[in-house]
């Protein structure tokens, strides 16, 4: 039980890999506990990039990046019918 | 070239799950909000624009309409922003879906209507008849504005979701075109890039130029009813 009061200071980078799964089903799955994960996401992506004296374009283009991105994975099923090939 | 023209603008859905809530709610994303009195770069840029917004739409408002501020404020924000988002590469624009558009127009031009009847029931029934008309006009004019009245929110609707739609599919079009034509004659594949640059350039401002218009037009109809 050592072990276990061990696992649950550990972040995900210092938790060893054969522990790995006890420590994802002790993380909390609740809703309240999902929308606390996105929260600390969310404010530690903003305190770092966007919240700072001089903030540059950068906080800003790396999430619209990242919305290219995601819909483009979105769209892929339409959008491999139109690569530069012979046979589709 | 897609078997159908517009599969881009059909409503995302990922396994059945509306995908489209998570696109609409993106840009609020975007606005992050500060109970500072000097705040990031961002935030700054924001209130800035803003409070410049505010000042030139809402000046002409007397008291009882400069209530609907933050709701004409929210609105070009989110119209904006959504349209801004749009031009983005393989992006899904939300105004471009009349049903959208429709339930952003109705509600709001039936408030000003309704407000201005309960309110000011005299002065709104006599915008249905314009000053110094001949007598026996009087009939005709009357159905004349009734119509006009009533074709306010499907023009407010239409035209937002026309001018969007025309914009992407243009693009669509003439990026279609120059792809195929840089095999063909590379000379006639720049001339089309550049209308395809002009044309993108065009379209951010439209974007803009579109939420303006919309707003403008439900704070016009909030002034004659307030």
């Amino acid at each position: 039980l050592a072990s276990l009061m061990n696992l649950m200071e550990k972040k995900l980078l210092e938790v060893k890999l054969g522990e790995l799964p006890s420590w994802i089903l002790m993380r909390d799955f609740t809703p309240s506990g999902i929308a606390g994960a996105f929260q600390r996401g969310y404010y530690r992506y903003y305190n770092k990039y966007v919240n700072v004296k001089k903030g540059s374009i950068a906080g800003l283009s790396m999430v619209l990046a990242a919305y290219v991105f995601l819909n483009y994975c979105r769209s892929y099923k339409e959008l491999k019918h139109e690569r530069l090939r012979k046979y589709h | 070239m897609n078997e159908n023209l517009f599969t881009s603008f059909i409503t995302p859905m990922m396994l059945g799950l509306p995908l489209v809530t998570l696109i609409i709610l993106f840009p609020s994303l975007l606005f992050p909000s500060s109970n500072r009195l000097i705040n990031n770069r961002l935030v700054s840029l924001q209130q800035w624009a803003l409070q410049l917004m505010s000042k030139q739409m809402m000046s002409i408002h007397n008291t009882k309409g400069q209530t609907w501020t933050l709701m004409l404020m929210s609105l070009i924000l989110f119209i904006g922003s959504t349209n801004l988002l749009g031009l983005l590469p393989h992006s899904f624009t939300p105004t471009t879906q009349l049903s959208m558009n429709l339930g952003m127009a109705i509600p709001l031009w039936a408030g000003a209507v309704i407000t201005g009847f309960r309110n000011k029931t005299k002065a709104s029934l006599a915008h249905f008849l314009p000053q110094g008309t001949p007598t026996p006009l009087i009939p005709m004019l009357v159905i004349i504005e009734t119509i006009s009245l009533f074709i306010q929110p499907m023009a407010l609707a239409v035209r937002l979701t026309a001018n969007i739609t025309a914009g992407h599919l243009l693009i669509y079009l003439i990026g279609g075109a120059t792809l195929a034509l840089t095999s063909i004659s590379p000379t006639t594949a720049l001339i089309t890039f550049i209308i395809l640059i002009l044309l993108t350039i065009l379209e951010f401002a439209v974007a803009m130029i579109q939420a303006y218009v919309f707003t403008l037009l439900v704070s016009l109809y909030l002034h004659d009813n307030t």
